[in-house]
Order: structure tokens, then C-alpha cells, then sequence
């Protein structure tokens, strides 16, 4: 058995799960204090990648990835004020509603603006540079992903556990309730909380399109889908577990576009069996497979049911 | 006082409101003319009802608008089926851009003796099946005598029985999927098809570049790919060669790994005739990782988003189309003007004027659907729909003719064009004939 | 409420109200009848005055297919508190059941021309139609039927295979697994190795549809010819009306009870008796048959179907149809359903065209009537907030002024320049505008158009005798 064929889709699959655990953590961080998936998101992602697009249009790099990513941080905290504060006290389902309907709001309003055409992300000097691994061609960010995302989580997890802030989201978290009654200010917890799921989605976005470089409005749906999936996967509400759950889906996925190719390469079999047509599906079975066996996830805490 | 200044201003409103929906019917009237699908008495109902603010007073004042090249006088509308968001959204556009720009060329028609104004209607059936019956049904009741369209087998065919049962034929400009005009009788198609497609792109293969093995790649749940490929895979096994073939899911970003695996099979050439938004990331990931072999795709690929993606990279890109810039010039400058003259049609056609084949074809088919009309003697879908079946014109693409089985058109050659990753242009390579 | 005893016997109208406010069993089907009565009477009517071609009719077809999934996923949601994102999933295997069984062998080769003609031989209706000696009619109406139950089938026994493991999760769980089932099984049928029955990422199409199959009648009888419109649109309310009525009646039923107590309190509910898995997985496998069954009826009026379409942004759609109807009623998913299919299909599509105006005058006209209606938006925004403390309402009078200050700046702009185009109106712009209306109406209508409150002759009744109170009361302290 040949391992040195897997290598590709491991480097591949580190690459994307990179790019899917920054958006898992402001999944993660949205659910674990809201109790809401944010469909919203991922669209949110999307609408980087084209304001990076537009900006890069008409001003040179250095201006346009700060103005990008301070508009980006903009629209997640107003669609927080916007869709998602005034129905606090509604019912579960209204919320999740509103999210879809951001999420549908914002998919339209792209459409409209781009018209539908494929837009092409600039190419951000340096990192999308292609580079050689292990007898892997790929390109440089593939590398720089996961590298800044463990940074990035590492000064996250800093903030939550050693700052008063980062006490007020846990407290919240746990107990939404209780924390108010604490004199803990919901409204800016909430709204941080949005700021920085925000400002990872843009870092996410930056990577990300600058590895698969076409933005068009349905862009951000299926991330936005995996990286929900791989929070889950590895504990709603823990972001580390949404970490290792985004690399553990992120390489499953391209081992399974693989699958077929490694097996006759090496033999095994001899006609193709059309595997990489679950490449999304088996992200799923991964996921109901983790339900069935620990359904709080790989890292997620017991919730007692009170009654 | 509070609740009064409220009542007064939430009744100043309404009354605004109100008064711009009156004017503009009024207006509509006045002008004896109602714009494209706009202006039923239950548009401005509804319109009336919407609770944005700018919509609608748009949505009130639209009835008062006109729709583009109509006048008064007589009228026959000729309704436009295409995608102008979705996956073919890209692709839809410009082929309306080439029937807009002949609109505007010949903006009206003699039947039997009687000069009318031919108004383009549009229905967009966003690239999806299950959106196409409602598109067309909207086209029906806006009483169009013939429609053109559309970019993409899949919605074609999906909407090939609505337009049956109204009686209104229609003419494929691009969609080259066999069974859009198989075992009926309203669908005609002015293009060539998909086992032609496929055989001419398999000899390429094997002619040029003495391919053994192909790698082909479609996308999962698009008819016109997946088939393409099939026709490909067909006559390039009867060529001596293997295929291996694999779909990759729709809203896929990452192709790196089927890149690997078209590695992995020693692949002498990889063929994946998918949509544009799919095919620049193809380019785009396969020039960064090191693909030697040339890239080949069908019609989809003719399109400056391919040449965009394709600039300053090392991949060589080849694709069959129905027209190549220079194949007629007073076209190719007429169009181009039209082009660069309006800013909407230039967003539309991608940001710059190179010519599209699919623009040329549409261009064609708007005339040959004048042709038909002019042949019927009236704007009646039957006659047209008899007429359509003797109806022959000689257009920008070549003769059009078509067989009197199926309805598609008698058409034997297919143009090769190759990306040029310096210019980003298309340079023509070769004209094959069916052999 | 007191009623008024009558002494008059037989059918007069006092009496048969009175009748009615008792809630007479009887009254209430006699009541029912004449309402159907004077809904056939205005179909026919609409048919014979508009052209055959009309949107409405389309309308009333995608509503009605739209209106049984939606029913029976508020069944799932509304009614048992089960959140369930799988229903685009079992629409599918719907769907492609009936597809499958229903193509004339004659067609098949044509249809599935990458697989050599499938798997599946014949079709029902043929079958029926050779066991009742080769009336084709007959055997349409046998196979249709049978078709259409055997798609509710499988859709349940797909529900029933998929609750084993995923009924137990709970809330936000249960959603994003049947969502990722969903997306499992639509994998499963583009899945080209058993191309032979599903034909891979091929459509399928030839088989019988509701206009297809009206064609059939109306080649036997000139008058249903002559009103095709009529009974194409007739045929899939037909098949509505008997979906929603068999959820309705589920939902009255003792069985019904038990979900509305899982949906209230699951634990109240299991320490009061009630089975928890079995009722959920009824639940579950009923709303899986009647979506099953819809999925069928969206087959029949798209006549082609592919299993791409059947992604997870068909089962938002239904979900908004549900929210904006009113969780927990069953009218008021219906009528969602008809607002949702009109607005996006019908009433807005003029939002897609490019427009021009005729002249200056109108342009202007239009430009004044904007600004007018932006400022007075304003104004009442202000004036509505006038009450709040000082801090919050100077925070939305800026807002509020700036972004209508910005808006009248842009279109005083666009009166002095040349375009005569509309603005806005382009393709897309539809879309845009009715992902707003969805916004509005859940952020400030949020228990929906009909809330839980339903449509049904107990309500009609108790909205006149409070009307008739509240007159007498007004009279007497007149």
C-alpha cells in the first residue's frame, strides 16, 4: 500500500479544514451563547470575498484587507442589532427564521449587485504563491491556514479564559439567564461575540478565496454547512472542539474524492465505484455517526435536563 | 395629539401611495402600450400592498413605464427563456445580449403586409428545474408568439411541456442535450449537438495530442455535462482509449483532489465541460498545481470568464464552440459597439467586449425566429410552429436548417479555439467537420 | 352565549345559524359543502372569464402541492415541536417513486438513454390498464392513485429507517441531522451506479402529468376541453384537500393530543403516560407520507424532475411558508403557501424587467412620489418613538435621517441624470424584494399571518356573535 498517494488529499484536506474551523468558531461562539444556528454566516463569508473583490478594484491591497475586514465586523454586528436582538424573547423557531432570512437577504442582495457572474478574488501577493511538498504542488496559503488558525484560536481561548470579558461570554454562555441577574451586560456580550465571529469569517474569507479563487453568491452556503457540521461534530460551544472537528472533516472529505483513485492505484480495485459523490454526504455520516454515539460531540460538555 | 400625528402621517402615506398607483395605470394607458410582463391589473394590486417604501413607488410608476424599443402600433412578442442568475446565469446573459442587440438592430418585422414591433418579453428560469414551469407559464400568459432560449439543456427540457400545451414553439439556441427537441414537436434548436460535440472533441484528443486516457469530470445533477461526457466517453472508448469519469458536488470549491486523482490515472488530457463558475476554479487550481495536459471542455467554456482565469497561467485550455470572433466582421463590430455603448451590457458580458459565441447565437436566433414569423404570415404560435420546420437562414454562425425529425438544425462543423493565456483572447485552432 | 331557541322547524336561515354556533355536526358538513360549492362555482368561473394561459392557475397548482408539504411539516414542527430540516429529502423520494413507476415502458429508452433503459420495465399504469382489459383511463386513474400512495410509502419508510437513531436528539440536533440526511439521500439517487433506476443526475420525465392527464380526459369529453384550465387546477386541490384533511383529522384525534403534549412539555408529557418514541415516530412517519405524496404532486406539476432541485433551499422555503402561515396552524400554512407562491412567482416578476420611462414628466413624477413616501417614512418612524427615552430616541431619529437623507440624495441625483431606465429594476431585484417582505414579516409579525389560530366554522361563528355582542353592548349604553 502505497501512502505517499494519500499525501495530496491529507495536505488538501488541512488546507480546506483550516478554512472551515474559522468559521466553525463563530458557529460555535454564536450557538454557544444564543442557543441559534447563525445560517447567516456563512453568507456573511461570502459577502467578504466580494467587498475584498470590489475594494481590491479601486484601492491597493494594504488599504483594501483592514476596510474589508472592519466592514465585515460592520455587518455582522448589524445584522445582530437588526434580525436577531428584537426577537430574543420570541419563540426558538422565529430566530432561526430570521437567520434564514438573512441568510437569503444577503445571498439576493449579491446576486443582484454581481448579477450572478462569477467574480475572480485579486491574488494576494505571497501567499498565493504555489509551492512544493513532499512532491505535492500547492499553493503557499495552504500552509499558512492552519498555522494562523491554531493562532488565532490559541489567542481566542487566551481571551476567554484569562480576561473578565472572557468570563462574562462563558458565564453567559452557561446560564443566559442567571448571568444578567449577575449584572453582566447581555447586549454586549452578544454583540462582541458577533464582532469576532465576524472578524474570523473575513480572515476565513481571505484565505479562503484566495485557495479557490471564484466568488459567486452561493459561495458561502456550503462552508458556511461544514463548518456548522464540524462545530457540532466536535461540541457546540467548545472551540476546540470545533477546531478538530472542522481538520477531521476537511480531510475525510477529500479522502473520500480520493477514495476511488488511491484504491486503483494501488490495486485494490480495478473499476471505479463513483465514491466522490458522498464527498458532501460523508460529512453528514461523520456527523450522525458522532450524534448517535456522544450527541454533545467529541468535546461537548453533558447538558443536564432539568425538569 | 400623538396618536393623531401618527394617524395623519400613516393616512399621508397610503394616500401618496394610492395616488401613484391611479397615475401611473393612467399613464400606462395613455400611452396604449404596457410594458413587458408588467401592468396587469394584479401587479399593481400587489404592488399596492408592498410595504417597501421605493419599490413600491417603482412598482406604482413602472406601470407608467414603457418597455424598451416598443411604440405604438402593432406588436408581436417573442418571449426570451434564458438564466440570468444561478449557475448559468453568466452564460444566460450573454446570449440575451446577442437577441437584445439584433432587437435593436431590426426592431420590427412585416407579417403578411402589416409592420409590428417585436418586443422581447424575459422570463429568468434561474438555472433551476424546478423553477422553469413557472418561468415559462409567464411567458405563456404574456401571450409571446414564439420563444429563444435556453442556455442550458436541463431547464429546456424541463419546460419543453408547458410551452406544448400552449401551443408555442421554441427555438434552443445553445442548449445541445439531444433530448430537448427528442419526441416533440414545438422544440427546435439552432445548434449543433452533444454526440456530435463529443465525438469531434474526442478526435481532437486523439488526433492532437494522441490521448490514451481521459479524465473526465462533470457536475453531480447537471444533465448537460454528465452527458456530454457520456457522448465524450463513448466515442473516445471507440477511439481504443479509457475514460476515467467522476462528478464532483455542486457549490465544490476545492478541486485539488480530483486533480490528483486525474494525476493518478496518468491522464493524457482532462475534459470537464462544466459551467463557468466551476470551470475558472478548475483552471485556476489546476495551473497551481502543476498540470501539464491540456484542459478541453465544449461550448460552456467559450466565454471570457475561461480566458480571465486562464491569463498569465501555464495551462492550455482548448474548446469546441459554435463561432469565432472574425468569422464576421460588420457582426463582431456592431455588436462590440453595442457592447461598450451600454453599461448594463457590458457588466453582462463579463466586464469587456469580447464576442461570446453564445451572443452570436442568440444573435442568430432571434432572426431566424423574424424569419419564421415573416414565413407564418401571422403572429399565431401554430403557424409559426408549422412555419418553424421549412424556415432556413443564413446567420453569423453559418446556414441553419432544420431536419424535419427532430427539429434541429443540419449543421456539420464545429470551430476550435484555444485560450491564449498571454492576450487573453481565443485563438482559432482548427474547423472540424463531422467525419 | 346564549342562543336563540327557534321554533320554526326545517331549514331556514336563522335557525341554521343558530345550528351553527351550537356546533351541530350536521350544520357544520352542510356549511362545509356549500363552501366547496362556491369554491368549484369560483375556479369555474375564473376559468371561463380568463385566458387558459393565466399565471393563477399555475398559482393555485404550486399552491396546492406547496400547501400539503407545508402542512405536513407543520404536523412535524407545530404540532409535535419536532424540528425537522429533512423534508426537501422526502419530497425527493416521493417524487422520484412516482417518476419511476409511472413512465411509459414506451418512453423508457428515450429517458433513460445513458442507462440503456433502466432497471424498471413497465409502468402502472400500463399494468392497470392490461388488468382491466386496456382501458387506458381506468388504468391512469388506478395508476395514479397507486403511484401516489406508494410514494407516501416510501417516503415513510425512509422516515422510519432514518427515526431509529435520529428521533432521540433533541432540539437543534434533530435539525441538522435530518438536514444532513436530506442531503445523504439526494447524493444516494445522483448516485450514477444505480443510474438504471434513478437515472443519475438525468432528469426524469414522460410521465403522466396534471395536464397531461386532463388531456386525456378532454380527448374523450369536449366538455372538459372546453375547460381544461378548470380541471388541470382542480385535480392536484383535489389531491390537497384529502392530504390536509386526513392531517386534520390525525391532529383531532387522541394521537393528535399526544403530540401537542410532546411539543408542550416532553417530560410532563412521558410522566402523563405517553409513549414518547412511538408518538414521535408517528409523527415523524406521517409528515415523511404526506411530503412523500407532495413530493409525487410537484412531480406532476413540473413534469420533469432532477434530484439537484431537491436541496436544502427547498425545505427553507417550506419552513418560511410555515412561519410566515403561523406555526401550529393548519390554514394558516395554506394560505402562506399561496402568499409565498404568488409573491415570488407572479405579482413580482415585473420586478425583473428593465423598464424605461416615456418621458420626463413621468420620470419626475415618479422621483417626487419616492422622496414624498421616503420622508414620510421617516417622519412616522420619529413620530412612533417619540415616547422612548431621550438616548434611544435620538439614536433612531439620526438613523432614521441619515438613511432617508442618503436616499433622496440618491435619487435627486438620478433626475438630473440622462437615464431614463428605471433604477433599479433588473434582473434579481424581484428576489431582493421578497427576501425583504420575508424579513418584515418575521422580525414584526412574528407568530405569523394566522398565529395558531385556525380557519374553521367554531371561529367564524365566535368572530360574528362577538361582533353581534359588542353591537348589542354598544346599543344598550347608547
Amino acid at each position: 500500500m502505497d501512502w505517499s498517494v494519500v499525501l495530496p488529499y491529507i495536505l488538501s484536506g488541512i488546507s480546506v479544514g483550516g478554512q472551515y474551523a474559522l468559521i466553525a468558531i463563530g458557529y460555535t461562539m454564536v450557538y454557544g451563547i444564543l442557543r441559534l444556528i447563525n445560517f447567516a454566516h456563512g453568507d456573511v463569508f461570502m459577502v467578504a470575498g466580494l467587498m475584498m473583490i470590489y475594494f481590491s478594484a479601486s484601492m491597493p491591497m494594504y488599504y483594501s484587507i483592514p476596510l474589508m475586514i472592519i466592514f465585515t465586523v460592520l455587518l455582522g454586528y448589524a445584522i445582530e442589532r437588526a434580525a436577531y436582538k428584537p426577537l430574543r424573547t420570541a419563540p426558538r423557531m422565529s430566530i432561526m427564521i430570521s437567520a434564514i432570512g438573512v441568510s437569503y437577504l444577503l445571498e439576493n442582495l449579491a446576486l443582484y449587485v454581481t448579477g450572478g457572474l462569477n467574480q475572480n478574488y485579486p491574488g494576494i501577493p505571497w501567499i498565493s504563491d504555489s509551492i512544493t511538498i513532499g512532491g505535492a504542488v500547492t499553493k503557499r496559503v495552504t500552509i499558512i491556514t492552519p498555522i494562523l488558525t491554531i493562532v488565532l484560536v490559541v489567542a481566542l481561548i487566551l481571551l476567554l479564559k484569562h480576561t473578565k470579558f472572557g468570563m462574562a461570554m462563558r458565564a453567559v454562555s452557561r446560564d443566559f439567564d442567571t448571568a444578567q441577574l449577575m449584572g453582566i451586560d447581555i447586549d454586549r456580550v452578544i454583540s462582541v461575540t458577533f464582532i469576532i465571529g465576524s472578524f474570523l469569517a473575513a480572515i476565513g474569507s481571505l484565505l479562503y478565496f484566495t485557495n479557490y479563487t471564484g466568488v459567486v453568491p452561493t459561495s458561502g452556503a456550503m462552508p458556511g454547512l461544514k463548518a456548522f457540521v464540524a462545530a457540532v461534530f466536535g461540541g457546540i460551544g467548545s472551540i476546540p472542539g470545533a477546531v478538530v472537528g472542522a481538520f477531521i472533516i476537511g480531510i475525510c472529505e477529500n479522502l473520500i474524492k480520493g477514495l476511488d483513485s488511491v484504491l486503483m492505484v494501488n490495486g485494490i480495485t480495478s473499476q471505479q465505484f463513483g465514491f466522490a459523490t458522498f464527498s458532501d454526504a460523508f460529512t453528514f455520516v461523520l456527523l450522525i455517526v458522532i450524534l448517535i454515539l456522544k450527541p454533545t460531540g467529541l468535546f461537548g460538555e453533558k447538558q443536564t435536563d432539568k425538569v | 395629539m400623538k396618536r393623531n400625528l401618527k394617524k395623519y402621517l400613516s393616512l399621508g402615506l397610503a394616500a401618496v401611495m394610492a395616488a401613484s398607483l391611479i397615475t401611473g395605470c393612467g399613464v400606462a394607458t395613455a400611452n396604449g402600450d404596457t410594458s413587458a410582463t408588467a401592468a396587469t391589473s394584479s401587479a399593481s394590486t400587489a404592488a399596492s400592498s408592498d410595504a417597501t417604501a421605493t419599490s413600491t413607488a417603482a412598482s406604482g410608476d413602472a406601470a407608467a413605464a414603457t418597455s424598451t424599443a416598443a411604440t405604438s402600433g402593432d406588436t408581436v412578442k417573442i418571449g426570451v427563456y434564458e438564466p440570468a442568475s444561478g449557475d448559468n446565469g453568466a452564460g444566460g446573459k450573454q446570449e440575451m445580449l446577442g437577441m437584445q442587440y439584433a432587437n435593436s438592430k431590426t426592431p420590427t418585422v412585416d407579417i403578411g403586409g402589416k409592420t409590428y414591433n417585436v418586443e422581447l418579453v424575459f422570463a429568468d428560469n434561474q438555472s433551476s428545474t424546478d423553477k422553469a414551469v413557472s418561468a415559462a407559464s409567464t411567458l405563456v400568459s404574456s401571450g409571446v408568439s414564439v420563444v429563444l432560449g435556453s442556455y442550458g439543456s436541463g431547464v429546456s427540457i424541463a419546460a419543453q411541456e408547458t410551452f406544448a400545451n400552449a401551443g408555442i414553439p421554441a427555438i434552443g439556441v445553445t442548449c445541445t442535450n439531444p433530448q430537448v427537441t427528442e419526441g416533440n414537436t414545438n422544440y427546435f434548436r439552432i445548434c449543433f449537438l452533444d454526440p456530435f460535440q463529443g465525438t469531434i472533441l474526442a478526435n481532437f484528443a486523439v488526433d492532437n495530442f494522441k490521448a490514451k486516457t481521459a479524465y473526465c469530470l462533470a457536475k453531480l445533477g447537471d444533465d448537460y455535462s454528465v452527458g456530454l461526457c457520456n457522448y465524450f466517453q463513448k466515442a473516445f472508448e471507440a477511439l481504443g482509449g479509457t475514460v476515467v469519469f467522476e462528478t464532483f458536488p455542486e457549490g465544490n470549491s476545492d478541486f485539488t483532489s480530483y486533480i490528483t486523482n486525474a494525476k493518478n490515472a496518468n491522464a493524457d488530457v482532462i475534459f470537464s465541460p462544466v459551467s463557468t463558475e466551476a470551470a475558472a476554479l478548475i483552471i485556476e487550481q489546476a495551473s497551481s498545481q502543476g498540470v501539464t495536459v491540456p484542459l478541453m471542455a465544449g461550448d460552456t467554456w467559450d466565454s471570457n470568464v475561461i480566458t480571465e482565469a486562464a491569463t498569465g497561467k501555464n495551462i492550455d485550455i482548448y474548446v469546441t464552440t459554435f463561432y469565432q470572433e472574425g468569422g464576421n466582421k460588420d457582426f463582431d463590430e456592431g455588436l462590440k459597439a453595442y457592447i461598450d455603448g451600454d453599461a448594463t451590457a457590458l457588466q453582462n458580458n463579463g466586464g469587456n467586449d469580447m464576442i461570446a459565441a453564445v451572443s452570436a447565437m442568440g444573435y442568430d436566433a432571434y432572426y431566424v425566429a423574424l424569419e419564421a414569423l415573416k414565413n407564418a404570415g401571422s403572429t399565431d404560435p401554430k403557424a409559426v410552429n408549422d412555419a418553424l420546420w421549412k424556415t432556413t437562414y443564413d446567420g453569423v454562425s453559418g446556414h441553419i436548417e432544420f431536419d424535419q425529425t427532430n427539429g434541429d438544425a443540419v449543421r456539420d462543423t464545429a470551430y476550435v479555439k484555444k485560450a491564449n493565456t498571454e492576450t487573453g483572447t481565443w485563438d482559432f485552432v482548427a474547423e472540424q467537420k463531422a467525419k | 352565549m346564549v342562543a336563540k331557541v327557534s321554533n320554526k322547524q326545517g331549514a331556514s336561515p336563522k335557525s341554521f345559524q343558530n345550528k351553527l354556533e351550537r356546533h351541530d355536526r350536521k350544520t357544520q358538513i352542510v356549511a362545509d359543502l356549500i363552501v366547496i360549492v362556491i369554491c368549484l362555482a369560483v375556479l369555474f368561473l375564473l376559468d371561463s372569464v380568463l385566458d387558459s394561459s393565466s399565471m393563477i392557475f399555475v398559482v393555485l397548482k404550486k399552491t396546492a402541492v406547496y400547501a400539503v408539504v407545508a402542512v405536513s411539516m407543520n404536523l412535524l414542527n407545530g404540532f409535535t415541536g419536532l424540528f425537522s430540516l429533512g423534508q426537501a429529502g422526502f419530497m425527493l423520494i416521493g417524487a422520484y417513486t412516482y417518476g419511476i413507476l409511472m413512465i411509459p415502458s414506451g418512453d423508457r429508452a428515450s429517458v433513460y438513454q445513458y442507462f440503456d433503459g433502466g432497471i424498471v420495465k413497465f409502468s402502472l399504469q400500463e399494468v392497470f390498464a392490461g388488468i382491466f382489459g386496456g382501458n387506458a383511463g381506468v388504468g391512469i386513474f388506478f395508476g395514479v392513485l397507486i403511484a401516489l400512495i406508494l410514494a407516501g410509502v416510501f417516503a415513510a419508510l425512509f422516515a422510519f429507517l432514518i427515526g431509529l437513531p435520529v428521533l432521540r436528539l433533541k432540539g437543534d440536533y434533530l435539525a441538522i441531522a435530518t438536514l444532513g440526511f436530506a442531503e445523504i439521500i439526494r447524493a444516494l439517487f445522483q448516485w450514477n451506479t444505480i443510474g438504471g433506476l434513478t437515472n443519475g443526475s438525468n432528469m426524469l420525465r414522460k410521465f403522466p402529468s396534471f395536464d397531461s392527464i386532463v388531456a386525456g380526459w378532454a380527448a374523450g369529453s369536449p366538455f372538459v376541453a372546453a375547460h381544461i384550465p378548470f380541471f388541470s387546477t382542480l385535480l392536484p386541490m383535489i389531491i390537497a384537500a384529502i392530504c390536509i384533511s386526513l392531517i386534520v383529522m390525525l391532529i383531532h384525534s387522541s394521537y393528535g393530543r399526544s403530540f401537542k403534549a410532546i411539543r408542550d412539555d416532553e417530560v410532563a408529557a412521558e410522566a402523563m403516560g405517553i409513549n414518547l418514541a412511538k408518538h414521535k415516530m408517528l409523527a415523524f412517519c406521517t409528515s415523511s407520507f404526506f411530503a412523500g405524496i407532495g413530493g409525487a404532486m410537484l412531480a406532476m406539476f413540473q413534469t420533469t424532475i432532477q434530484a439537484n432541485a431537491f436541496k436544502s433551499s427547498m425545505t427553507y422555503e417550506i419552513l418560511l411558508i410555515v412561519v410566515i402561515g403561523g406555526i401550529g396552524s393548519v390554514t394558516g400554512s395554506i394560505l402562506g403557501a399561496f402568499l409565498f407562491v404568488a409573491a415570488s412567482e407572479w405579482w413580482l416578476r415585473f420586478l425583473d424587467t428593465e423598464m424605461v420611462f416615456a418621458d420626463a414628466g413621468t420620470k419626475t413624477g415618479f422621483v417626487i412620489f419616492a422622496v414624498a413616501i421616503v420622508a414620510l417614512l421617516a417622519a412616522l418612524v420619529i413620530v412612533k418613538n417619540r415616547g422612548k427615552e431621550k438616548k434611544d430616541f435620538r439614536r433612531i431619529a439620526i438613523i432614521a435621517a441619515a438613511v432617508a437623507f442618503i436616499v433622496i440624495a440618491a435619487l435627486i441625483n438620478y433626475l438630473v441624470s440622462p437615464s431614463m431606465n428605471v433604477p433599479l429594476l433588473r434582473s434579481g431585484f424581484r428576489l431582493v424584494v421578497f427576501s425583504l417582505i420575508i424579513m418584515i414579516i418575521v422580525l414584526f409579525y412574528r407568530r405569523g399571518i394566522m398565529g395558531s389560530r385556525e380557519l374553521n366554522w367554531d371561529s367564524v361563528t365566535a368572530f360574528f356573535m362577538k361582533r353581534r355582542n359588542a353591537d348589542k353592548e354598544g346599543g344598550e349604553k347608547a
